[in-house]
């Protein structure tokens, strides 16, 4: 049983999923706890597969029993464990938010919430690069149902501009798969790793080609400086708890990023070694940049809080193009806390909005909110976990990242970092107090927040605390994830044998030097 | 072969980027429509051509063609022709709440129009 866990958090979400499309005619009260159910276990399976991954050991499970590299792979490192947890938890919370009300605006929510998770649970899974191109299509179309979900005007149109975006992307996903198949002759990232190591120099072109177009697809994912422009109109027409869950679906983007470049673009990998890192650390800053002038110039409370999760882009995306092991340590605490307290933002804009009548989430005067309080205390964590302010969890994921940079990149990272927390902090804390302070004379109405959007909004903006508290562990947790992905030789030992890792490695390297 | 293969795909592919390009929902879904038969040709070609190959059969020891870009193919065709039915209803749904097939959701003026069909 134990070494099925693995497959588990893509069947579960898949089989419960596709029962949940099946009987819509079910009481709404079943369906929410049938899919609140689901999405515990996954978090409590995810919490098993971070136990089971936390031994240091890489294990893998060979669907239909195909070994590697001629089947399909799932492939269970810290990495892939921590992000199917991160994805887990976003998701339960943001689907309790949803049973407050939300899902029923529409058809079929928890049945597409589920397959979506079941997308971003494969993509992080995953072993094979055909497979991971399968599973971003399983999230990508589940996620365009879910942005149109609820339906209006502004969703339809975003929808139409992000689907249309995507499809191009997956072109270019299968176009950047052709080249390095064609290469390589093989999908499996491990096997692809070993061959890359003994390519034929006249083809190195070829395979560089073919790396960097993926680097397009994944930075279109990840919202990367000229393929951002879907993001802030997406995320802020789009409901909230779907928004919220998007708010890892830039990650994915990162994630693969990390995982391709980490195990196949290697030292090992002669002329292709570091492919695309400067690439990766110019588009962060450039990307940093124009987030910087999003938050400033953001009307919309929703807004805002997008080009928020588009700063936290950009300072990931550049701890990127730094690669080093403290550099990617940095990024994984930095990615958690980031995920978790802009989701919970999400959230907790959409209850704001509701108790502000016509005003809704623009930053104008409006009349007093039912739970100032309550909401504005929850809104100044956030924000201010989010500028990166101390004593909250962003303060620690940035300066890790801070840290991490060599003195010719601090140069340039450590004003533009910096700049970008100043001018979040200063465009949240001018939307919060028009939004909290500066009140007509109104009478407060709108809806209380209640029981399952408090623990909703209140669990993952808390992340801004808890991350703080657990720092240490955590840490300890990125650091060795990062040692982890710097040494890719047990990957592709435990996948493909022993005598698969390179050892030629360094002689290689001596010949391109 | 080969040079009729290439300009095959690249012209479509070709075709596809412009079309995709263009300001209304229709020419927009032809060229993605286009852009995945480009795509689909490329992968396809991806295991080398070989023309008069037997069926990929394990142990028959013929020269055969790759087989596996032939499974990409029919996924990635599986999932185009998914895809294209979505957005198709996107764009037909577009039309209708926004009153506009442009993909801006502009209603584009008489003179306007008029400049776009010279």
């Amino acid at each position: 049983m134990l070494q099925h866990l693995i497959v588990l958090p893509i069947v579960l979400p898949l089989l419960v999923g596709a029962g949940l499309l099946l009987s819509r005619a079910t009481s709404p009260t079943l369906r929410r706890t049938v899919s609140l159910v689901a999405q515990a276990l996954m978090v409590a399976i995810a919490i098993a597969l971070v136990v089971q991954a936390g031994d240091g050991t890489i294990r893998y499970y060979a669907l239909g029993d195909w070994q590697p590299p001629f089947g399909i792979v799932l492939v269970l490192d810290r990495l892939s464990a921590t992000m199917v947890l991160l994805s887990s938890l976003l998701g339960l919370l943001a689907c309790l938010y949803a049973t407050a009300g939300i899902d029923e605006t529409g058809s079929n929510f928890h049945g597409l919430f589920l397959l979506q998770l079941m997308g971003i649970n494969g993509a992080f899974l995953t072993g094979d690069l055909f497979n991971l191109f399968v599973f971003f299509e399983v999230l990508l179309i589940a996620s365009y149902a879910l942005l149109l979900h609820g339906g209006s005007k502004a969703r339809t149109l975003s929808a139409l501009h992000y689907v249309v975006l995507n499809l191009m992307g997956s072109a270019f996903f299968l176009i950047a798969l052709g080249i390095l198949y064609g290469v390589t002759g093989t999908l499996n990232m491990a096997d692809m790793a070993v061959i890359v190591t003994t390519l034929d120099p006249g083809r190195a072109g070829l395979m560089e080609a073919g790396g960097l177009l993926l680097l397009v697809v994944f930075g279109l994912k990840a919202a990367m400086l000229p393929l951002y422009f879907w993001l802030p109109r997406a995320y802020a027409a789009a409901s909230a708890p779907v928004a919220a869950l998007f708010a890892i679906m830039t990650k994915v983007g990162i994630y693969s990023i990390l995982r391709v470049y980490s195990l196949i673009f290697t030292d090992n990998a002669g002329a292709l070694a570091d492919l695309g890192r400067d690439w990766l650390w110019w588009a962060g800053l450039a990307t940093l940049v124009v987030a910087m002038l999003g938050v400033l110039s953001a009307r919309d409370l929703r807004t805002l809080v997008a080009y928020l999760v588009m700063v936290s882009v950009g300072t990931l995306l550049t701890a990127l193009g730094m690669n080093t092991i403290e550099a990617d340590s940095a990024l994984l605490f930095y990615l958690i806390h980031s995920t978790l307290v802009t989701g919970g933002l999400f959230l907790l804009v959409d209850v704001v909005a509701g108790q502000r009548g016509k005003a809704g989430a623009r930053i104008v005067r409006s009349r007093p909110l039912l739970q100032a309080g309550l909401l504005g205390g929850l809104f100044l964590i956030g924000t201010a976990a989010a500028a990166g302010l101390p004593p909250f969890s962003g303060a620690i994921g940035k300066a890790l990242i801070l840290a991490s940079a060599t003195p010719e990149q601090q140069i340039w990272l450590w004003p533009l970092l910096l700049l970008a927390g100043l001018c979040s902090l200063v465009a949240c804390s001018r939307a919060g107090s028009s939004v909290f302070w500066r009140t007509s004379k109104a009478e407060p109405s709108g809806e209380r927040i209640g029981v399952a959007r408090g623990i909703a909004t209140g669990g993952l903006i808390s992340a801004a605390l808890m991350l703080v508290i657990f720092a240490g562990p955590l840490a300890n947790w990125t650091k060795a994830t990062a040692e982890q992905l710097s040494n890719p030789a047990p990957y592709l030992e435990s996948l493909l044998g022993k005598d698969a890792a390179p050892e030629t490695a360094p002689p290689l390297k001596g010949d391109v030097s | 072969m080969e040079a009729l293969y290439a300009t095959t795909t690249g012209l479509l592919a070709a075709c596809g980027v412009y079309l995709t390009l263009r300001g209304r929902t229709f020419p927009v879904v032809v060229g993605l429509t286009l852009l995945s038969y480009a795509v689909n040709l490329f992968l396809f070609s991806m295991g080398g051509l070989a023309m008069h190959g037997n069926p990929a059969v394990v142990g028959a020891g013929s020269p055969a063609a790759d087989p596996l870009p032939q499974a990409l193919v029919l996924t990635a065709i599986v999932i185009g022709f998914a895809m294209t039915a979505f957005v198709v209803i996107l764009a037909m749904r577009a039309r209708g709440d926004l009153g506009s097939d442009h993909v801006n959701g502009n209603r584009l003026d008489d003179s306007k129009e008029k400049e776009d069909t010279k």
